[in-house]
């Protein structure tokens, strides 16, 4: 019998138990193989809403759908809270006290905002003046409070990389510049986007062809900027080099961690609880038994479900090899492919690797597209809102998105050609 | 791709003054950076935190964020303002001989 153990059954994991659940479709019927999905909560969130719902654009029920629904019934969903993996064993321990054994373990469990780690984030003001939209109640409470709100100061921070969807905060800001306008108080709302980094757009492409939008827009821009404590009852947000940026709303993107059992794994993990990865293989660094999927992972990829869906193509071909006893191919490239709102329906769409910038091109069929890559339209709007539709109904049960493969294709697409990418470069010209 | 030259030695370096293959680094070129951006002498503490950064960028492929720093390169991140004032992760990368750290877009 072969025991496939998968935590967590978030975007990731859930794609991963479907697509090894169709592999081995025999062997699980007859129990010779089984799928086992742990996680804590019962719930599984539509993420990529959690940045329309403070503006009203969804209501929380429209992003929740059970676990259980999202899983083949072949496979075995425990509701259960991890303590621990003990890798030379083979064990995962539970909270309960029990523990799984497993022949092939997969770490899924994502990342966490951990808005403690920063002084007085989680003090006065917090979810009253100070609001994060990366969980559900904190979605919630800001979508309330921006319902109230009258005119002032609304700073957008982020505290330190690396973060999920690492646009959204972007995407924050121009969606709220749209609904200001659009409730006739524009005027009466200073916006300023903080960044530790030194630029809204970090990469040369980007910021030459993007920062228009923040002039646009009337955004303002603080960069370089570590957060190194907030004052709720003040209204200030200071650096670790004492500038101090008041505000009547902050909208935070909190440190992010991995979830808290990696750090009890011996061996597992590395000082934020993210798991110590082969960047093309996926196998964990720990043992050849374990692997690790999407945000849990410490490969410096986009933490994106996008990237999830492209991993887990080439996760579930090594974990097959892996069983069968032939070398894994190391094959992922990082690739992730992310559409960005950038309000007043509009959007963009960017495609990007390890080792290539986001380009111009067309996108998925090159030369055709029908989606332009970096370039506002609407088009790419209606493909955003489109996408919670794809993501229940062909990414979580883990089929493939018709003419988007996991590697990226560089046909389509306007490529300079760089150090780093010359070789990709030239062999598809 | 812009070459300098640093240490006697012609080098990959992007716009900024950052060195685009970590192999092409020494010790004797790390200490030419600091003096350019205004840290001379490089002590001591200046280069636990340089050879942290580097170290974990080659093993990671991704340099450490301040927190990161501050929490495991043994030195605290209110000193590592002091030390390096212009920021600590974007200064110590550039004399460590890494790429600059950066976002996805």
């Amino acid at each position: 019998m072969t025991r496939i153990v998968i935590l967590g059954a978030g975007t990731a994991g859930t794609i991963m138990a479907n697509r090894l659940r169709r592999l081995y479709a025999r062997d699980v019927r007859s129990a010779r193989t089984t799928i086992t999905v742990v996680d804590q909560v019962e719930r599984h969130v539509y993420q990529p809403g959690l940045l329309f719902l403070p503006f009203g654009g969804y209501e929380p029920e429209d992003l929740i759908r059970p676990h259980r629904s999202q899983l083949h019934r072949d496979v075995t969903l425990l509701r259960e809270t991890i303590s621990s993996v003990e890798a030379t064993a083979n064990h995962v321990h539970l909270q309960s006290g029990r523990t799984l054994d497993y022949d092939v373990l997969i770490v899924a469990t994502g990342t966490r905002i951990a808005p403690e780690e920063t002084d007085g984030m989680t003090g006065p003001g917090w979810r009253e003046r100070v609001f994060d939209f990366y969980s559900l109640d904190g979605a919630v409470a800001l979508r309330d409070a921006l319902k109230r709100f009258e005119g002032g100061h609304l700073v957008m921070n982020v505290v330190d990389m690396p973060i999920k969807c690492p646009v959204a905060p972007l995407e924050f800001v121009f969606l709220a510049d749209d609904y200001f306008t659009k409730r006739g108080i524009r005027d009466r709302v200073r916006i300023t986007y903080v960044t530790p980094l030194d630029g809204a757009f970090t990469k040369p492409t980007c910021t030459r062809e993007l920062t228009h939008l923040f002039d646009d827009k009337g955004i303002e821009l603080v960069t370089e900027f570590t957060t190194g404590r907030v004052d709720g009852e003040k209204g200030v947000l200071a650096s670790w080099d004492d500038r101090e940026i008041p505000f009547d709303l902050l909208v935070t993107v909190p440190l992010h961690a991995g979830a808290e059992f990696v750090q009890q794994s011996a061996g597992l993990g590395d000082d934020l609880g993210f798991v110590l990865t082969d960047p093309h293989t996926l196998q964990a660094k720990v043992a050849p038994n374990v692997f690790a999927i999407g945000d849990a992972t410490n490969v410096p990829a986009s933490k994106a479900g996008s990237v999830a869906h492209f991993e887990a193509e080439i996760l579930t071909d090594n974990i097959r090899r892996y069983l069968a006893g032939e070398p894994l191919v190391p094959d992922f490239d990082g690739h992730a492919n992310c559409f960005i709102e950038t309000g007043h329906r509009k959007a963009l769409l960017i495609d990007f690797n390890y080792d290539v910038e986001p380009v111009f091109g067309r996108f998925p069929f090159a030369g055709i597209g029908p989606m332009r890559l970096l370039r506002e339209s609407r088009l790419n709007h209606l493909g955003k809102l489109a996408f919670r539709w794809i993501y229940w109904n062909v990414l979580l049960p883990g089929h493939d998105i018709p003419a988007v493969g996991p590697r990226m294709s560089l046909r389509g697409k306007k490529l300079p050609v760089t150090p780093t990418n010359r070789t990709a470069v030239l062999a598809a010209h | 791709m812009a070459t300098a030259v640093i240490a006697n030695h012609e080098l990959d370096m992007d716009a900024e003054g950052f060195l685009q293959k970590p192999d092409q680094w020494s010790q004797e070129i790390g200490i030419d950076i600091a003096r350019q951006v205004g840290i001379d002498p490089i002590t001591d503490r200046h280069w636990r935190v340089v050879r942290f950064m580097r170290e974990r960028y080659l093993q990671t492929g991704q340099a450490p964020t301040i927190r990161t720093l501050g929490k495991e390169s043994g030195v605290s991140t209110k000193e590592l303002y002091q030390l390096f004032p212009k920021g600590p992760a974007k200064l110590a990368a550039r004399i460590g001989g890494i790429p600059k750290p950066h976002g996805c877009i």
